[in-house]
């Protein structure tokens, strides 16, 4: 940014179509610094900073703004930092994972279970069938609870706080489902190496099906007051988008690249645990705006609605739901690396594990599934966009700072 | 999988395969050759989706390894390259050029680990810590709890119930008593001398 | 256009030469606020805090995904007159929702600073109280009450809505007996606040009391 009396005022006015053709590879353009002339006041710099109901979660934009269109915009992360890689390398195999299911706060179950699936595939511990049944029931409830959320937050970031309300409510009926079989309302500490903790209760199948009937229910609210809107229509269509060739360099997946026409789901390309034996499909969509990944993921929780109602029918009755392991205080893991990764609300998630053979583990690196939603491409898209949408921008992003910055 | 090893053998050179599943393989590159390999691996072999870049580190090699995860959407397969740097002197080229979403990788390990990639866009402007004046947090020379109980002042009242130090105080009150005041001298002189 | 552009430059040059730090910040300290003298009154006054105590949009760490909860028709705070607010200036109590890493630290005292009284700190999770699970990580505080004065401690990972709500009441029976003197604390003891602050936060670039 260049400082002082200068009469070139380089301002991006170029739309998004424009830019797609400079996407070579030797023409970067997201590695330019924007030349704003910072002096000559016809702009403001603005922080939509940490402590801001506009945000989803904690973490700061520093908007540059000529009127009230976003000319630069910079994302600063790192309010949330615990240090959990350097945690993890202190405490020993089994008493990590207590402490991953905070590394993404909507939606733990994810973490817990990447974790053992990585301390598994590394010690070559073999789950049993019912567990796993088991577990992709688990992760398919907090998928669905966490995008309820997600759908909640998207309206009340354009002023349709009922939604809001609907849709935590009825989080917290999936929550109170969670507390009976595991526990613990928020935090779980269900997935463990070697299997689930314990089997379900009496009777959760009827509770279930009664809290599914619920969410459809409130789906078809939500599709008339939000999907039907006018007003949320006349401001998410055509804003936002996000061109098709900008989902491979910066690493897009998930409900974001899906929109765009990219079909990458882990639960179909990599099948993990019993996938592959389940019956659904991939939902792509076509224009990759704020209007079509609400609804793609509205569609995706009717889906997930439907996957719990498959998993519980085929689900084995009887069986073991946990490997006994070795002592594991001194547990001691196979070296060697691996990569384990999971489809959650927000894309791709992945755990990288390495081993040297002793107690406690050598590294252990989180792929945040909106690492590079965040920090590269929201910088990007907000170009050209209202200070008014860049909230709703970013809900509909998904950016979620937990696991961004661990 | 094995077509694309064996090609990169023959081509670059490629030592240490491991095959960890059948859809997940490791491969030992050098230094020199890394950026070609990934160019290869992505131009021709289908690699288009980036992972992620992690960075582990050997204290007892002298070493610091970088980890290149590449991932095929046609052929859903993973392909890990390793690339093992010297820890005193921690540069790698940078591949920003390639992908967008590797200069926010960069950025994390320069801060985390201290290995630069010269030429990645905002890669020495700090991204998770601020104010941090100690040496990259993720070496495992730096030793984190000392480093918070020295600076955010923690809270007494916290015990153990580890076998070891609690049969050591049953056993042996008089000696761990001592053995702790000496260690909390020279904790002390340390911080002292040293701030 | 030129002469615009010029006179526009010209104006700014001008503001910038005859900028004084002195002039834009505050340098007061604060002072105590002594409670009424009158009994009646004072009762009065507290029973009027206790029954509103407005909240600060912040989330500050993990335990801000139990806050949604609250404000909705399950386990609905609305009816003891606690609210979500956007702003300091208009918020009475401050939620610090689990564990603090010095990046959050120096905006949370920049927004408690900017807080009027009679404010108030609740300490969420057992992270406030002594680190909690992240007692040994290297960006994350042990205790929050060396940094902030804190009124009342909710302890748990996560606490449940119900125990929020138990701690609201504990709250509020403190504010009624007129002992919520958080805020006082810290005027009078803020050199030594102001000396633990500027210990872990390296780079102070803010005022000494952000008014």
């Amino acid at each position: 940014m260049k400082s002082g009396a200068s009469s070139a005022i380089t301002v991006p006015t170029e739309a998004h179509s424009d830019r797609t053709d400079r996407l070579s590879p030797w023409n970067p353009f997201w590695a330019r610094e924007t030349e704003l002339d910072l002096d000559s006041g016809r702009y403001v710099k603005i922080w939509q900073g940490p402590q801001h109901p506009g945000v989803t979660g904690n973490m700061a934009l520093e908007v540059t703004l000529e009127g009230d269109v976003v000319r630069d915009c910079k994302t600063h992360i790192g309010y949330l930092h615990r240090g959990f890689e350097k945690l993890m390398e202190r405490r020993k195999w089994i008493q990590c994972f207590p402490i991953v299911c905070r590394i993404c706060v909507p939606e733990p179950d994810t973490n817990e279970y990447l974790f053992a699936a990585g301390v598994e595939e590394l010690s070559g511990v073999e789950i049993p069938v019912k567990a796993a049944w088991l577990r992709a029931l688990v992760l398919e409830m907090i998928r669905v609870a966490s995008m309820t959320m997600g759908l909640g937050g998207q309206a009340g970031a354009y002023g349709l706080g009922i939604v809001g309300q609907w849709a935590v409510v009825h989080r917290d009926y999936m929550l109170d489902l969670f507390e009976e079989l595991t526990g613990g309302r928020v935090y779980h500490m269900y997935i463990l190496p070697g299997g689930v903790r314990q089997d379900l209760p009496e009777g959760f199948s009827g509770r279930m099906e009664k809290v599914l009937r619920m969410f459809e229910n409130l789906i078809v609210d939500i599709e008339k007051v939000m999907f039907d809107n006018a007003v949320f229509k006349a401001r998410t269509k055509g804003s936002g988008v996000l061109p098709r060739e900008w989902v491979e360099p910066f690493g897009v997946t998930g409900t974001t690249a899906r929109a765009a026409g990219v079909p990458l789901d882990v639960r179909k390309d990599n099948p993990y645990l019993i996938y592959d034996q389940l019956d659904f499909e991939k939902i792509v969509g076509g224009e990759s705006d704020i209007y079509e990944r609400a609804f793609l993921r509205k569609e995706e929780i009717l889906m997930s609605i439907r996957l719990i109602r498959q998993i519980l029918k085929r689900m084995p009755g009887e069986g073991p739901v946990r490997r006994k392991l070795p002592n594991v205080l001194h547990w001691q893991v196979q070296a060697g690396e691996t990569y384990v990764r999971a489809e959650s609300g927000r894309g791709e998630m992945g755990y990288y594990m390495v081993s040297d053979g002793g107690e406690y583990p050598r590294r252990v690196h989180v792929r945040g599934a909106s690492y590079t939603h965040a920090m590269a491409l929201l910088e990007q898209m907000a170009r050209g966009q209202s200070i008014a949408d860049i909230a709703g921008l970013m809900v509909s992003l998904q950016t979620c700072p937990p696991e961004i910055e661990r | 999988m094995d077509l694309i090893l064996n090609e990169l053998e023959n081509r670059f050179g490629v030592t240490n395969r491991d095959e960890r599943r059948n859809d997940l393989s490791f491969a030992t590159v050098g230094r020199q050759t890394a950026v070609e390999v990934i160019t290869w691996l992505r131009d021709y072999a289908g690699f288009r989706h980036l992972v992620m870049i992690s960075a582990v580190d050997y204290p007892e090699r002298d070493s610091i390894q970088l980890t290149y995860l590449l991932h095929n959407h046609q052929t859903r397969k993973d392909i890990g390259l390793r690339v093992v740097l010297d820890r005193r002197e921690k540069t790698m080229d940078s591949i920003h050029h390639l992908w967008a979403g590797a200069q926010v990788y960069q950025r994390e390990l320069r801060e985390m680990f201290g290995i630069d990639f010269p030429g990645s866009p905002g890669v020495d402007k700090p991204m998770i810590l601020e104010g941090w004046r100690e040496m990259p947090p993720m070496l495992k020379e730096f030793d984190t709890k000392k480093y918070s109980e020295e600076t955010y002042f923690p809270r007494p009242g916290r015990f153990t119930m580890e076998p070891q130090t609690v049969m050591e105080n049953k056993l042996y009150p008089i000696e761990t008593e001592v053995k702790n005041e000496i260690r909390s001298i020279v904790r002390d002189n340390r911080s002292n001398g040293g701030a | 256009m030129d002469k615009e552009k010029d006179g526009v430059l010209a104006t700014i040059e001008e503001a910038r030469k005859s900028f004084n730090e002195q002039d834009y910040y505050c340098q007061e300290l604060p002072k105590t606020v002594q409670p009424v003298a009158n009994k009646i009154v004072r009762g009065f006054y507290n029973w009027a805090q206790a029954n509103s105590l407005w909240i600060l949009g912040f989330g500050t760490g993990c335990g801000s995904i139990e806050l949604p909860p609250l404000f909705t028709p399950r386990y609905d705070v609305a009816r003891f007159g606690i609210f979500p607010r956007p702003t300091p200036r208009q918020a009475g109590v401050f939620i610090i929702s689990g564990y603090l890493s010095v990046k959050t630290l120096k905006r949370v005292i920049r927004s408690y600073e900017q807080m009027q009284n009679p404010k108030f700190v609740l300490g969420l999770g057992s992270c406030t109280v002594n680190g909690g699970m992240y007692f040994d990580s290297y960006n994350t505080i042990n205790r929050l009450d060396y940094y902030l004065p804190v009124d009342v401690y909710i302890a748990g990972c996560m606490p449940r809505p119900e125990a929020l709500m138990k701690g609201f009441e504990t709250l509020k029976e403190q504010i009624r007996a007129g002992k919520a003197e958080g805020a006082n604390h810290y005027v009078e003891n803020l050199e030594w606040y102001k000396a633990n602050q500027k210990q872990i936060i390296k780079d102070w670039d803010m005022p000494e009391y952000n008014w």
